[in-house]
């Protein structure tokens, strides 16, 4: 088998490579289920309790969709319904690693590099496949011990953790056939994610009708759904695993054979042709900003509205969900606002929305730093672009980017909760308050990430972190019952909880203030300091 | 228009422990083309930052088309076009577009000459930029540069991944176009011949310093030529011969080096002694650090000098 041959080296590679990013997801997306399951069982104690949550859970379509079918009233099942959509991230994970030790080293040039050393050509392609197999493995192994810890049935978590399992193999096939498609990782990974989207959309149109409902048959075209009808907890149905088997055979066998038919660095989608000359607006910082970060914009806008469009299709039942479970009433109210439930629960998912939007406040405003350290910015500011004017093309979608996808959200929430409810006029404009009044929390993000890239560009990533630690005050520090003044480190504490509390301007102008502040920073230090280009 | 195009004296740049730059002086007057030689590693793109005023000098002046290249960086490059010695593109560009971003945030592209470049180049414009090889991504940054309405073009190394054709093509460009056009070229370079088909003077650069700077004639001592012969008898005062270095004989194959000056005596006494077969070379940068500067390359720079 010369074509295999340094496939192990290669495996050594990719873990060498991976070896903070692989077992950080591998352990925490193993370990969310278990968590979930966990506090299903403080929250529903009782088997009347399981039994009530499943009811409402049949019965509501939107949580069917958003999340997957629910086959029994057992603490098992309904974890599996609970956490359904650790499939989706699981199987996430599993194709972008396999583009990226695919594709994306083939478009760098490292493909080539390890191409003329004594590497078979099916050889890298294998050895992300194993990596990316074996991890699914181990993070369904973790997930089945977890639930088995918990005093779960064995068998069941099993079949659990395989289903986990499968879910990232067949998305890894996936990603391992659109890596063969197109030149660049990029196009790679529309596809894949493509696909992704497609079989979740499918899955969630079939489960909506529930169980014997007319569209059903549509899960079954989604390897996402054979993952879920598997049923761990209700009744196991093996056989569907040699669906998801015969699945990534026939995916794995299609990449190597394009694999084996196609050139290095070659795609089987020819590269499309751009224009020979630019357009006659493609002429200022601004214009080459809106090139590099449109396809972001749009992605981040139309994520956020079809999650928030979900959410809003879901609210009006939350009331029913919750009636009798003082427990899980006092919780959300302590999560969200006050009085109405529904209210509560678009207000804590309006947290969810702002925390992603401040992801994306990061990500947009560090593109400052991928083009320095790309060498990218070296060009631009060799041509009579001043420092200013390159670094507030870029904190342009920083700041407006975020603004943009968190209005999309509030409109698109408040427009299906108010057709759902029955009162759009009202709803609507509610709803979409709560949206904006997070903005000034959002934004805070995008400052502490132009003032760490003006002042400290080779800590910028750090921003990250500062997300991750308001991101954990905001969601588990009311819980944790952390004494205020470490509460109020995070500006997503300080936002009122909309709809439902009332709204005081001065906490939201201070938050623009420190914002600001953090901006005028950034790019005073920008002004001074010298390019560095390397980390 | 000042008749000096750069001036830098005395100029210091440290990066942490290293010291990249160690009092540099250097003066290219308007209009010339000046050749700025040595190994990588040795200062010249720390330097060319500095007059773009992408970095700032720790110690020392620079000018730069009369201005200060930190204070005065927006108006000086608009008279200026810089070629980067890594380039990289934006991946979902496409060449075109690139040159004509660079062009017009420069303030001007000449279309004459941007088709011409296009062809003389061999360039396919419509391609994304991450269809590019390392050749074509240099070609794209050198057309901009090239085809921009500047009087100054700062060029890093501008032929590192072009093909030998291409490297021609920049070559005869240079000398036919931007002579005739009278700009001011700072070429960088760590290839001796390159300098010396293109230069008017050369400024040599060694660990952050100029060891050597004229014009070519005044370096002519440095130039020497590398010869490999095959002898039918055992050559006759050759190893007496003035301006001869590093003499190997090995039976009846010769190896030395001859500073031009002495060539022609040095070749009348190889052919008396009957020549059968025979190589010349010039003198790699190593060669020639070797033999003026009686200093080794430390070892980060001579890795990347062979050529």
């Amino acid at each position: 088998m010369s074509t295999l041959a340094g496939t192990g080296g290669l495996v050594r590679l990719i873990l060498r490579r991976d070896r903070l990013l692989l077992p950080l997801w591998v352990l925490l997306l193993g370990l969310l289920p278990v968590y979930q399951a966990a506090a299903i069982d403080q929250l529903y104690a009782t088997p009347a309790a399981l039994r009530q949550l499943y009811d409402t859970v049949v019965g509501t379509p939107g949580l069917l969709a958003l999340l997957g079918p629910l086959f029994g009233a057992t603490l098992g099942a309904i974890t599996t319904w609970r956490a359904g959509l650790v499939l989706t991230i699981v199987g996430l994970a599993s194709l972008l690693t396999v583009i990226r030790h695919t594709r994306a080293d083939e478009e760098a040039g490292r493909r080539e590099l390890l191409g003329a050393t004594v590497v078979g050509r099916n050889a890298p392609l294998t050895a992300v496949l194993l990596v990316t197999f074996v991890a699914d493995l181990v993070l369904g192994a973790v997930v089945a011990s977890g639930m088995v810890g918990l005093g779960l049935p064995a068998a069941s978590s099993v079949a659990y953790g395989l289903s986990v399992a499968a879910a990232g193999w067949m998305l890894a096939a996936v990603g391992a056939l659109a890596a063969q498609l197109t030149e660049g990782a990029g196009g790679a990974r529309g596809i894949g994610l493509g696909a992704l989207g497609l079989a979740y959309v499918l899955r969630a149109a079939g489960d909506t009708g529930g169980q014997g409902g007319g569209l059903g048959w549509l899960s079954w075209l989604s390897p996402i759904g054979w993952a879920q009808q598997t049923r761990p907890y209700a009744g196991e149905r093996w056989w569907v695993f040699a669906l998801a088997v015969a699945f990534v055979i026939v995916l794995a066998a299609a990449a190597f054979a394009l694999l084996a038919r196609r050139d290095v660095g070659a795609g089987v989608l020819a590269a499309r042709l751009g224009p020979a000359t630019a357009a006659p607006s493609l002429r200022s910082p601004v214009a080459l900003a809106w090139r590099l970060h449109r396809g972001m914009l749009l992605g981040w806008t139309v994520g956020l509205a079809v999650m928030a469009g979900v959410i809003g299709s879901v609210a009006d039942s939350v009331n029913g969900m919750a009636s009798g479970n003082a427990q899980l009433k006092d919780l959300l109210e302590r999560l969200g606002g006050e009085k109405v439930l529904s209210d509560a629960y678009i207000a804590g998912a309006m947290v969810i929305f702002a925390l992603a939007a401040a992801a994306y406040a990061i990500q947009a405003t560090l593109r400052l730093r991928t083009e320095e350290e790309g060498l990218r910015a070296e060009p631009v500011l060799a041509t009579s672009v001043g420092r200013l004017r390159w670094a507030t093309s870029h904190l342009l979608f920083g700041l407006l980017g975020p603004t943009v996808a968190l209005v999309a959200a509030g409109l698109a929430e408040g427009l299906v909760y108010g057709l759902v409810s029955g009162d759009v006029g009202r709803e609507l404009p509610r709803v979409l308050a709560g949206a904006l009044v997070q903005l000034p929390a959002v934004l805070v993000l995008a400052g502490i990430a132009m003032a760490l890239f003006g002042l400290l560009p080779r800590l910028a990533s750090v921003s990250w972190a500062a997300l991750a630690v308001f991101a954990f005050l905001v969601l588990l520090g009311p819980l944790m019952q952390l004494s205020q003044w470490v509460l109020d480190l995070a500006p997503f504490s300080h936002i009122p909880k909309v709809p439902g509390a009332d709204v005081s301007a001065l906490p939201l102008a201070w938050l623009l203030a420190v914002t600001a502040v953090l901006v005028a920073a950034g790019l005073a230090g920008f002004r001074r300091r010298d390019l560095v280009s390397s980390a | 228009m000042t008749a000096t195009a750069i001036a830098v004296s005395g100029l210091v740049k440290t990066f942490g422990p290293t010291r990249a730059l160690d009092g540099l002086d250097l003066t290219v007057t308007t209009g010339e083309v000046h050749g700025f030689l040595g190994p990588n590693g040795a200062g010249k793109t720390t330097t060319l930052r500095i007059l773009l005023g992408l970095l700032r000098a720790d110690a020392g002046s620079a000018r730069l088309l009369g201005g200060d290249p930190w204070a005065d960086a927006v108006a000086l490059h608009r008279r200026l076009a810089y070629v980067p010695g890594d380039v990289t593109l934006w991946p979902s560009l496409s060449g075109g577009e690139v040159i004509d971003l660079l062009g017009r945030l420069r303030g001007g592209l000449d279309p004459n000459r941007r088709a011409e470049l296009l062809d003389r180049f061999d360039l396919d414009p419509r391609k994304k930029a991450r269809t590019y090889s390392k050749g074509n991504r240099q070609k794209v940054a050198l057309i901009a540069a090239l085809a921009s309405d500047v009087e100054l073009l700062l060029l890093d190394e501008p032929t590192s991944g072009l093909d030998p054709l291409m490297e021609a093509a920049f070559r005869d460009w240079l000398n036919a176009e931007e002579r005739a056009r009278g700009r001011t070229v700072l070429l960088s370079s760590h290839i001796l011949a390159e300098v010396e088909a293109l230069a008017d003077r050369v400024s040599i650069i060694r660990a952050g310093r100029i060891v050597e700077s004229g014009t070519l004639a005044d370096l002519r001592h440095l130039t020497s030529t590398s010869i490999t012969a095959e002898l039918a008898a055992p050559p006759n005062g050759l190893a007496g011969l003035a301006g001869v270095h590093d003499l190997q004989l090995d039976g009846s194959r010769v190896h030395f080096q001859v500073d031009n000056s002495q060539l022609e005596e040095a070749l009348r006494r190889l052919a008396a002694a009957g020549v059968r077969s025979l190589t010349s070379q010039p003198p790699t940068l190593e060669e020639l650090f070797l033999r003026h500067y009686q200093t080794d390359l430390p070892a980060g720079e001579r890795a990347e000098v062979s050529r």
